[in-house]
C-alpha cells in the first residue's frame, strides 16, 4: 500500500481499541523474567561457549603484531580470533568505523581480539593476556582545536541553507543576539548492553542479539563477514533498550559468529560496559553558535544558526542546526554545519539526533532573547510561531500546534508564578521556572507485516519490527484488534525475526506509526482476503465482535478461516506527503528546579510536558516513552558527558560509575499532556512519534530554570556546580 | 578474574597468619570493592581468606563510655543502630549517604575503610596509573580530574580516598584496631591510618600485609549538633565531588573533616581551630597547602561554601 493522500475515515478511527491506556501485552513476561533478551537465550541441551572481547588500547595506529600463545593455552581457551587473522574486511554501509578486520586502530576500544572459552570467567582471564605491539599514531581528539579545520560535508548531508538576507537583517535589527553554546559527547547507556549469540547449522548462522533494525544489521553482518545475507537469521525479540546506540551492527554479533566457526560451539559474547562507551557509538559534542535579532515588538527577523560537531574520517554531521530550519519564523535566515576530523570513536544517532542538542542551545538562546526583549519567553515563543516552513514557505506544517502547547502548559504549571532572576527561596533552595520548546521531525520508513487468521479466530502479527521497550507490541496488536474487529487477547504478535517481513525498525521516532502503518496495510490486505473468501463485497463490510459482516450476513472470523487459515502481507510505503508537507512533531516543557545557594546543586522538583504529536495511539506507552525521554533530558542537563582525554584519546568515564545518567532521587513529579489530536497527512494510523519528541528541548528548559533561580546564565553542558558557585551569593 | 583458592577462616589468628604467608593473599568482607577489582585485574589475589565466618559483628559499649564496632558490622547494621543515631549522627549520616541499600546491607566497617579510590585511570588497566602499577605514571595529572584530590597530593597521586564512613570516622577520632599476623594487638588512631600519596600511592595504609582489622573504636561521645553534608552531581548513588563530616558545639567550636579531597579523610587541628571564626578561615587553613588541576580548583570554592552551609545549618 501506498500513503500518498491523506487519510479519510478508516476502521482505525473507531478507537475501540488503538488509542485506549492498555498496559503492555508483554509486560508481564518482562516483570515475571520470562522475556528472552539475546544473552539469556539459553538451552541447557546446547554447549554455549563464552566470547570475551579484547579492545585497542591506544586510541590510533597500526597494529604490527599480537601475541596470542599465552590466551591460547589458557585455561579453558577453545578459540582465539584475532582482526589480523581475519585480514580486511568489507565494512558494513551503516558503520563508519570498521568494527572487526585488519591492523588499523581507529579509536580506543576497538575490537581487535575475542577469546572464547568454556565459561565466561575463562575467557576473560585469558583476554586479558594477549599481548599487542602497536604503532602509535597522533590524532585529533579536541574538538575545539579541530573544529578550526572543520570542513563543509558533502551536499547530501544538507550542511547549508540560507533564506532572505540573514546579514544586513542582523546588522539591522533593534535587539540582538550573538553566543556561543556546547553540548558535550553523550552516551546512550542503555541498560541491556551489546549482546549476541551466535550458533552454526552447516553454512547457516542463527543470531540472536540485540538490534533495533533487524535487517540493516543482518545485511551489514552479511558484508562484514562476506556471508550470503539470506543465510544468516537473526532474531532480536527483546531489547534492554537501544536509545541508537542498537541501530548499527555491532562488533558483539561479529565477534559472536566469528568465535562460533572458530569454536564451532555456539557462542555468547556481550560487551563490556566500558566498551559501550568506547567500542561502540556516541551522541558528538558540538559547538554551537546562534545569532538572533528581532524588532523591539518581539518579531525575530534574522536568525542564524551555526555548528561543529566532530567524528571519524568519513563520518557525519550532528545536525543540531535541524530544528532552527523550521521552528521559528523570521524572514532572513541561515544555518550552516561543519564536520570536524576526530579519531574519537564514532559518533552516530542518539535518541533525537539533531534536535536534541540543537535545542539545548536554541532554547537558551530563546529565552536569552526574550529577557533582552523584556518579553515573557512563553509569549516570544508564541509571537515567532510559523505555521509554514520559513525557508520554504510554500511548504505548509501538515498541523502544527506549537502554540496550543505553549499555552496549556503555562496554564497548567501556573507559568505565571515565575519570579525574576534569583528572586525566589525555598529555605537554602534557589526556586526557579523554565520553559522551552519541544520540536522533532516525523519521519516514515516502508515497513512491511504479515498477517494470520486461523480457525481459532486467533490473529498473528509477524513483522521484524523491533520493541526496544517502546510498546511496539502492544500498539502493533491493537491495531490488528481494532482492523479485524477482535478483542486483544485474539491477536499474537511476533516481533523482531529476520524471517518476519521487513519493517520500519526502531529508530527516529519513525517506529510507532511506520510499523503499525505496515500492520494497517497487512490487515487491509487480510480484510481483502476474507472478504473475497466469502464472497462479500469488500467496499460495506464490517469487521466487528470477531465476525465479518455484510448486509445482513455475519460470519465469524473462525469460520471464515477456514481449515488453512487465511494470510495477509503488505508493505506501506510512503508517497510524497512528507515534500508537499512539513510534518513535525510539537511540545513544551515547564521545569521547575531548585539550586541550592552554598553548593550550586541542581535538582529538578516538578516537570511538565505537553506533546504534540498526532493520534496517541497508547496513551500509557507513549507517557512512558514521554517520561523517559525527560528523565533523559534530566541527565542531558545536570550530569551526562563523557569526558575527553585530549591526550590518550578516549572516554575515560567508561562506566555506569563515572558517567552518571540520572537516579530514581533526581526525578521529582512527571506530569505528560497530550494535545488531543490527528494529523491525516502522516499515515492511516494519523499518529506521529513520540518517543523521541519527550527529550527535546528538556535540557535547556531545565537550564532556564537554573539561570532563573540563580542568575547564573551557562552556556556549556551539562549544568554542573562548578559551573555555577562563581555566580552565586556569598555564604556567610 | 584470575584463578584464585579460596578459604574460610577458623580464627582471627590463623587469617592473619595464612594472609601474611602470600603477598598476593587478602581477605574479603563484603567483596563489594575486592570483587569489582579482581574482574578488572586491578587486584588480582591468588588466594581469598573469607572473614564472614568469624563474628565481629556486634557493637558494644565500652568501659571508656564509647563503642565498639566489630570489624563485620555491616554499613546498614551501623546507621541503624539506635546508640550510633543518638550519639554519633554524624557517623549514621555519612554511611547514609553512600552507595545504595543493597551495597550497604554487605558492606563491613573494616572493608569500607579499605575502599580503593575511585579515579577513572586506577579502573582501566591500559592507563598508567603508579597506584595500580607502580612507576608506570598518573594519567590523572594533566587528564580527567574533576573528582580528584586537592590536598596532600603528590607528583605521583592525586586520588581520593572516597569513603564517606572514614570522614564521619576522623571527625570522631575512631580507632582501628588490629591483630598482626605474630598475634599482636594494636591500636592505630584513624588519623594515622591513611598514608599521603607521596612516592608510594599503592601503599594506602599503614597495615602491614596480614594484619587484620578486628574493630573500630569510637571514644566517648561528645555531643554537639553532627552534620554531613555530601556534594555530588546527582542526587544519590554518586561519590563525593566534596563532603564535609562536622561536629559543631553551641560556642560554635567543633571539629571538621572534609571527603572528596585528599587521599585520605582530610582534618586538621588548625582547621578545628578556627571554626568558630566561621567557614572561610576554617576553610583557608584546612586547604593551606591545596595544589589542585584546573578540572578541580572549583573544589576550594565549594569546600568553603559547603561549610558555611554547615555552620549555618548548626547554628540554625
Ligand atoms: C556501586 C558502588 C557505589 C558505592 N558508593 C559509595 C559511596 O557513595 N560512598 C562510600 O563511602 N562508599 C561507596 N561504595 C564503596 C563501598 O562502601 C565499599 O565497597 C564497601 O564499604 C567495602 O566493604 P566490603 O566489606 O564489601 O569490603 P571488601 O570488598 O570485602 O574488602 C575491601 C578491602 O578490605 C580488606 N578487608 C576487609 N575486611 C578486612 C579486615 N577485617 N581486615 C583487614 N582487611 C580487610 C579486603 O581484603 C579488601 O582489600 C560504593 C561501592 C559500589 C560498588
Ligand atoms: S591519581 Fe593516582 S590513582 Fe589516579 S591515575 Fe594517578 S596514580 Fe593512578
Amino acid at each position: 500500500m501506498k500513503f500518498d493522500t491523506p487519510a479519510t475515515t478508516n476502521p482505525i478511527d473507531q478507537l475501540k481499541v488503538v488509542g485506549q491506556p492498555i498496559h503492555r501485552i508483554d509486560g508481564q513476561l518482562k516483570t515475571t523474567g520470562r522475556a528472552k533478551y539475546a544473552y539469556e537465550w539459553h538451552d541447557t541441551q546446547i554447549p554455549y561457549a563464552y566470547g570475551y572481547p579484547v579492545g585497542a588500547s591506544i586510541a590510533k595506529g597500526r597494529i604490527r603484531s599480537m601475541d596470542v600463545a599465552a590466551a591460547q593455552t589458557a585455561p579453558g581457551v577453545l578459540a582465539v580470533v584475532t582482526t589480523l587473522s581475519v585480514g580486511d574486511r568489507e565494512k558494513g554501509k551503516f558503520n563508519t568505523a570498521k568494527l572487526f578486520g585488519g591492523d588499523e586502530v581507529q579509536h580506543y576500544h576497538q575490537a581487535i581480539a575475542v577469546v572464547v572459552a568454556e565459561t565466561f570467567e575463562q575467557a576473560r582471564a585469558a583476554a586479558a593476556l594477549v599481548k599487542v605491539d602497536y604503532a602509535v599514531e597522533a590524532g585529533a581528539f579536541d574538538l575545539k582545536e579541530a573544529m578550526k579545520t572543520a570542513e563543509k560535508p558533502a551536499e547530501s548531508q544538507q550542511p547549508d541553507t540560507a533564506a532572505g538576507n540573514f546579514d544586513d537583517a542582523f546588522a539591522s535589527a533593534a535587539v540582538t543576539l550573538d553566543e556561543t553554546y556546547t553540548t558535550p559527547d553523550q552516551s546512550h547507556a542503555m541498560m541491556e548492553p551489546h549482546a549476541s549469540i551466535a550458533a552454526w547449522n552447516g553454512d547457516e548462522v542463527t543470531v540472536w542479539t540485540s538490534s533495533q533494525m533487524i535487517d540493516w544489521w543482518r545485511s551489514d553482518l552479511a558484508t562484514t563477514l562476506d556471508i550470503d545475507k539470506e543465510k544468516i537469521h537473526l532474531m532480536s525479540p527483546f531489547i534492554g533498550g537501544g536509545f541508537g546506540g542498537k541501530l548499527f551492527l555491532r562488533v558483539d554479533a561479529v565477534l559472536a559468529v566469528l568465535g562460533a566457526r572458530a569454536a564451532k560451539r555456539p557462542v555468547k559474547v556481550a560487551l563490556p560496559r566500558p566498551f559501550m562507551i568506547n567500542n561502540t557509538t556516541h551522541r558528538p559534542a558540538t559547538i554551537q553558535r546562534i545569532r538572533i535579532g528581532a524588532e523591539r515588538d518581539g518579531k525575530i527577523t534574522a536568525i542564524a544558526h551555526e555548528s561543529w560537531s566532530g567524528d571519524q574520517p568519513g563520518g557525519q554531521l550532528e545536525t543540531a542546526v535541524a530544528q532552527t530550519r523550521l521552528l521559528y519564523a523570521g524572514a532572513n535566515r541561515m544555518t550552516a554545519m561543519r564536520l570536524a576530523t576526530l579519531h574519537l570513536p564514532e559518533g552516530n544517532a542518539m535518541r533525537a539526533p539533531g534536535e536534541a542538542p540543537g535545542l539545548m542551545a536554541l532554547e537558551i538562546a530563546i529565552d536569552e532573547m526574550a529577557e533582552k526583549l523584556g518579553m515573557d519567553p512563553v509569549q516570544f515563543r508564541i509571537l515567532n510561531d510559523t505555521q509554514v516552513d520559513p525557508e520554504k514557505p510554500q511548504r505548509p506544517f501538515s498541523h502544527r500546534d506549537l502554540v496550543g502547547c505553549l499555552k496549556l502548559g503555562a496554564e497548567r504549571f501556573s507559568w505565571d508564578s515565575r519570579g525574576r532572576p534569583g528572586a525566589r527561596r525555598d529555605g537554602n533552595w534557589l526556586i526557579g521556572h523554565g520553559v522551552a520548546a519541544a520540536f522533532r521531525n516525523n519521519l516514515v520508513l516502508p515497513s512491511g507485516a504479515r498477517v494470520r487468521l486461523n480457525r481459532e479466530g486467533i490473529v498473528t502479527v509477524e513483522t521484524d519490527m523491533t520493541d526496544i521497550g517502546t510498546g511496539s507490541y502492544t500498539i502493533i496488536a491493537q491495531t490488528a484488534a481494532e482492523m479485524l474487529g477482535l478483542p486483544l487477547d485474539k491477536v499474537a504478535v511476533h516481533l523482531g525475526d529476520s524471517r518476519f517481513p521487513v519493517s520500519a525498525g526502531s529508530g527516529g521516532q519513525f517506529g510507532a506509526n511506520s510499523s503499525t502503518s505496515g500492520v494497517y496495510a497487512a490487515c487491509v490486505k487480510l480484510r481483502e482476503a476474507i472478504a473475497a473468501k466469502l464472497g462479500f463485497n469488500s467496499a460495506d463490510v464490517v469487521f466487528e465482535n470477531g465476525e465479518v459482516r455484510s448486509g445482513n450476513r455475519s460470519v465469524p472470523l473462525s469460520q471464515a478461516a477456514g481449515e488453512q487459515g487465511l494470510v495477509g502481507e503488505d508493505t506501506m510505503t510512503w508517497g510524497d506527503l512528507t515534500e508537499t508537507h512539513q510534518q513535525s512533531t510539537f511540545g513544551a516543557h515547564f521545569v521547575e528546579v531548585g539550586v541550592d545557594v552554598a553548593t550550586g546543586e541542581s535538582r529538578i522538583r516538578r516537570m511538565l510536558a505537553v506533546c504534540a504529536a498526532g493520534r496517541i495511539l497508547n496513551p500509557i506507552t507513549a507517557r512512558s516513552q514521554v517520561i523517559g525521554a525527560m528523565t533523559m533530558g534530566a541527565g542531558g542537563a545536570l550530569s551526562e558527558e563523557l569526558a575527553v582525554d585530549t591526550r590518550r584519546g578516549f572516554f575515560v568515564n567508561h562506566d555506569l560509575a563515572g558517567y552518571e545518567v540520572p537516579v530514581h532521587a533526581d526525578i521529582p513529579h512527571q506530569e505528560v499532556i497530550f494535545m488531543d489530536e490527528t494529523d491525516p497527512m502522516s499515515s492511516p494510523m494519523k499518529a506521529k512519534g513520540v518517543g523521541e519528541l519527550g527529550l527535546c528541548g528538556v535540557a535547556a528548559a531545565i537550564a532556564n530554570a537554573i539561570y532563573n533561580a540563580s542568575g547564573v546564565r551557562v552556556r556549556s553542558y551539562p549544568i554542573t556546580l562548578d559551573k555555577l558557585i562563581g555566580g552565586l551569593p556569598e555564604i556567610a | 578474574m584470575r584463578v584464585f583458592t579460596y578459604e574460610r577462616a577458623s580464627s582471627i589468628e590463623a587469617a592473619a597468619r595464612a594472609a601474611a604467608s602470600s603477598p598476593t593473599a587478602k581477605f574479603i568482607a563484603g567483596g563489594t570493592n575486592l570483587l569489582d577489582l579482581m574482574k578488572l585485574e586491578i587486584e588480582a589475589p591468588t588466594h581469598l581468606i573469607d572473614i564472614n565466618t568469624l563474628g565481629l559483628d556486634t557493637i558494644e559499649k565500652t568501659p571508656e563510655g564509647g563503642l565498639r564496632i566489630g570489624a563485620l558490622v555491616r554499613n546498614t547494621d551501623l546507621a541503624a543502630n539506635d546508640i550510633v543515631r543518638r550519639d554519633y549522627g554524624l557517623l549514621s549520616r555519612a554511611l547514609l549517604a553512600g552507595a545504595s541499600g543493597q551495597l550497604r546491607n554487605k558492606a563491613t566497617t573494616a572493608g569500607n575503610l579499605l575502599q580503593r579510590t575511585r579515579c577513572p585511570y586506577f579502573y582501566d588497566t591500559n592507563q598508567p596509573c603508579n597506584k595500580r602499577q607502580p612507576g608506570s605514571g598518573c594519567s590523572a595529572i594533566g587528564g580527567f580530574s574533576r573528582q580528584l584530590g586537592i590536598v596532600g597530593v603528590s607528583d605521583a597521586c592525586i586520588a581520593t580516598h572516597p569513603s564517606d564512613m572514614a570522614v564521619a570516622m576522623r571527625a570522631l577520632d575512631a580507632v582501628v584496631e588490629t591483630v598482626k599476623p605474630d598475634g599482636r594487638r594494636h591500636a592505630i588512631p584513624i588519623a594515622e591510618f591513611h598514608r599521603l600519596p607521596g612516592d608510594t600511592p599503592h601503599l594506602e595504609t599503614v597495615l602491614e600485609q596480614g594484619e587484620f582489622i578486628t574493630a573500630v573504636v569510637l571514644p566517648a561521645p561528645i555531643g554537639g549538633r553532627h552534620i554531613y553534608r555530601k556534594v555530588r552531581d546527582r542526587a544519590s548513588y554518586a561519590f563525593a565531588l566534596v563532603s564535609i563530616g562536622a561536629v559543631i558545639q553551641p560556642d560554635g567550636t567543633g571539629r571538621v573533616a572534609a571527603g572528596g579531597v585528599a587521599h585520605k579523610p582530610w582534618r586538621l587541628e588548625a582547621a578545628d581551630a578556627e571554626l568558630a571564626k566561621g567557614a572561610k578561615a576554617t576553610s583557608a587553613a584546612l586547604l593551606a597547602d591545596a595544589r589542585p588541576t584546573e578540572q578541580n580548583r572549583f573544589k576550594i570554592d565549594l569546600v568553603e561554601r559547603t561549610l558555611g552551609s554547615v555552620i549555618a545549618e548548626a547554628r540554625g
